[in-house]
C-alpha cells in the first residue's frame, strides 16, 4: 500500500469506530480529523463528504468480511462446516472488531437515505453477498443444500447472524456471543439443508 | 485448367438435417460449381449409390453426416467401414453436424455404441489422431449452410482454414451464439424474458438459454440470412457443443437463484460480482415494452 492508501484506511477505521459508538449523525468530520490528528481540510482530500466516507466504509466492511468468507468457501469441507466457520468468524468479528458489525446494523440499514445515491441494491455490499452467493450455490451443486430462493436463505442465515450481534449490542444476551457458535450453526445448517 | 476436387457426401445414422440444410443454402449450385459432385442424397450426379457402395469412385472431400455405429449396415453396407475407406482416400474430412462430429443425438439412443467420427462427445478417439491432419469438425444440430460453405469454399480456394483444439473453424466456433444476440443489452443489466417470442428480456435466467457457453456463429451468420433462435425469443439450446442433447433445454438451472453455468470460461465470482453490481440499478427504457401495439390498428 502506498502511503495515501494507508492514510485513507486510517480514516476509514477510525471514522468506521466513531460512526459506529456515536451515531452518525452525531459525528462530524472534525471528530475523525482530530482523532486523526490530521486537518480538516487535508482530510477532506481524501473523502469530499460525510456522505461519501459513509459509502466508502460500507464498502471496505463488506470487502473484508467478503474475503474472510471467500477463505471459507475455497476449503475443501462440507456445507455444515463451513456454515460453523462463516458463524465463527462473523462473531469473532463482531467480539474483535465490533464497530464492523454495528456500522452494518446501526449506520447502514439504519440511514438509508445516505446510502440511496452510490449504493443503491447490492452495490456497497456486493463483495460480501458475492461470497455468500458462492458459498449457496456450491452447497446447492454439492447435493447438501435445499435448492431454494436466494433472499430466503440469505436472510435466514444473515438476518439470524446480525440478529444475535444486535442483541448483544444491546446487551441482551446473558452469554458471550461465541458461546452460541455450535447451536446457530446446527439451526442454520438443519434449516438449509436439503 | 486443374481438376474440381470431387465431393463425396455419405451419411450414417441421421434424421438427415444437414444434407437438408445446406440444400437450402441461397447460393447452392454456384457453391457446388467448384466441385465435381460425386454423391449427395438430394442431387442426381452422374454416379449411382451402388458406384459410392461398391467403392467406385474416388473423394477429394469426404463430407460425413450422422453418428458412427460400428456393424450398422445400410443397403447391406457396413457403413462404418465404407466410411473409413473413404475416410483414408480423402484429403478432407468434414463431420457435418454434432452427430457426425461428437455423437450427437444418435448418441443418446445407446450410448456406449454410438460415436461421432473422431469424439466421443468430448474425448478424442482413435480417428481422431488418425485423421487429424485432414479433420474440420463442424458441429451443429444442424450445421448453418454457411458454415458448410464456408469451410468448401477456402478449400476450392486452397486457403488455410485456422482450426481449434477440436479441428472446428475458428473462424465459426471461437465466438459464443451469444456474441451478437439482439439481447445482449438485456443480459448486461439481468432483465430477464417472461415466457417465449418476446421482443424484451434475456432467456439466460429463467428459460435456459444456453448462448454464453455455446461456441457458434448463429447471431453473426444470420439463419435464413435474418434471424437466430435468440433473436426471436427462444433459447438456444447448444446444439452444437460436444454435450448436447442436454435435458430440460427450456429451463435454465439454478442453484439459490444463481445460474448453474456460467458464460464460457467466466469464473462464477465474476460473474456475481458484476451480476450484484448491474441488478442494483433499475433501468427504465429496459424494462418497458419495445413497441406498444395499439389495438385499434
Ligand atoms: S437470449 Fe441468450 S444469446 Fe441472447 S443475450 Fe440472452 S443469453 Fe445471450
Ligand atoms: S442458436 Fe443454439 S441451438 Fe440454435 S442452432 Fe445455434 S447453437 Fe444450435
Amino acid at each position: 500500500m502506498t502511503k495515501k492508501e494507508l492514510k485513507r484506511e486510517s480514516i476509514i477505521q477510525a471514522s468506521l469506530k466513531l460512526f459506529s459508538s456515536n451515531g452518525f449523525h452525531k459525528t462530524t468530520i472534525p471528530d475523525i480529523a482530530k482523532v486523526l490528528g490530521m486537518s480538516v481540510g487535508n482530510l477532506y482530500n481524501y473523502f469530499k463528504s460525510k456522505d461519501i466516507l459513509a459509502k466508502e466504509i460500507i464498502k471496505y466492511t463488506s470487502e473484508i468480511l467478503g474475503q474472510e468468507i471467500k477463505k471459507v468457501n475455497i476449503l475443501d469441507i462440507s456445507s455444515e462446516e463451513k456454515i460453523k466457520k462463516i458463524v465463527e468468524l462473523y462473531f469473532k468479528m463482531a467480539e474483535e472488531k465490533p464497530e464492523m458489525i454495528e456500522y452494518f446494523l446501526r449506520v447502514y440499514l439504519s440511514h438509508r437515505e445516505v446510502f440511496s445515491d452510490g449504493c443503491e441494491g447490492m452495490l456497497c455490499v456486493s463483495g460480501f453477498v458475492t461470497e455468500i452467493m458462492i458459498f449457496f450455490d456450491d452447497g446447492v451443486e454439492r447435493g447438501e443444500l435445499r435448492d431454494q430462493d436466494f433472499f430466503s436463505a440469505f436472510g435466514l442465515f444473515m438476518g439470524y447472524l446480525g440478529g444475535m450481534v444486535f442483541l448483544k449490542g444491546e446487551n441482551i444476551l446473558p452469554k458471550e456471543l461465541h458461546e452460541y457458535i455450535d447451536d446457530i450453526s446446527k439451526n442454520i445448517y438443519n434449516a438449509l439443508k436439503v | 485448367m486443374s481438376k474440381k476436387p470431387k465431393l463425396l457426401w455419405l451419411q450414417s445414422l441421421t434424421c438427415n438435417g444437414n444434407s437438408h440444410s445446406f440444400f437450402n443454402h441461397s447460393d447452392l449450385f454456384s457453391i457446388l460449381s467448384h466441385f465435381e459432385l460425386i454423391h449427395f442424397p438430394l442431387i442426381d450426379t452422374k454416379y449411382t449409390l451402388e458406384d459410392v457402395l461398391n467403392k467406385r469412385v474416388n473423394c477429394d472431400i469426404l463430407i460425413i453426416e450422422g453418428s458412427i455405429k460400428h456393424g450398422l449396415e445400410k443397403c447391406g453396407v457396413d457403413i462404418a467401414t465404407l466410411i473409413d475407406y473413404y475416410a483414408n482416400e480423402a484429403k478432407y474430412i468434414i463431420t457435418a453436424g454434432t452427430c457426425a462430429t461428437f455423437g450427437g443425438m444418435f448418441k443418446e439412443y445407446d450410448s456406449d455404441n454410438i460415436n461421432g467420427f473422431a469424439f466421443d462427445r468430448d474425448k478424442a478417439i482413435d480417428n481422431f489422431s488418425k485423421f487429424r491432419k485432414k479433420l474440420i469438425s463442424l458441429p451443429g444440430c444442424p450445421i448453418h449452410p454457411k458454415w458448410l460453405s464456408y469451410v468448401l469454399l477456402m478449400i476450392a480456394n486452397k486457403k488455410n482454414i485456422p482450426l481449434d483444439d477440436k479441428n472446428r473453424p475458428q473462424e465459426l466456433y471461437s465466438i459464443t451464439v451469444h456474441t451478437g444476440c439482439v439481447r445482449n443489452e438485456y443480459f448486461e443489466w439481468k432483465i430477464d424474458t417472461h415466457g417465449f417470442g418476446h421482443k424484451e428480456g434475456c432467456s439466460f435466467y429463467e428459460n435456459g438459454c444456453q448462448g454464453p457457453f455455446t461456441r457458434g456463429s448463429c447471431n453473426k451468420i444470420l439463419w435464413n440470412d435474418v434471424s437466430s433462435k435468440t433473436i426471436i425469443g427462444t433459447p438456444c439450446f447448444g446444439c452444437t457443443e460436444p454435450d448436447f442433447p442436454k435435458e430440460r433445454l427450456f429451463f435454465t438451472k439454478t442453484n439459490m437463484g444463481i445460474p448453474q453455468k456460467m458464460p464460457l470460461e467466466v469464473p462464477k465470482r465474476a460473474y456475481l460480482t458484476i451480476t450484484g453490481v448491474a441488478k442494483s440499478f433499475n433501468i427504465k427504457r429496459l424494462e418497458r415494452k419495445l413497441i406498444e401495439y395499439n389495438n385499434d390498428n
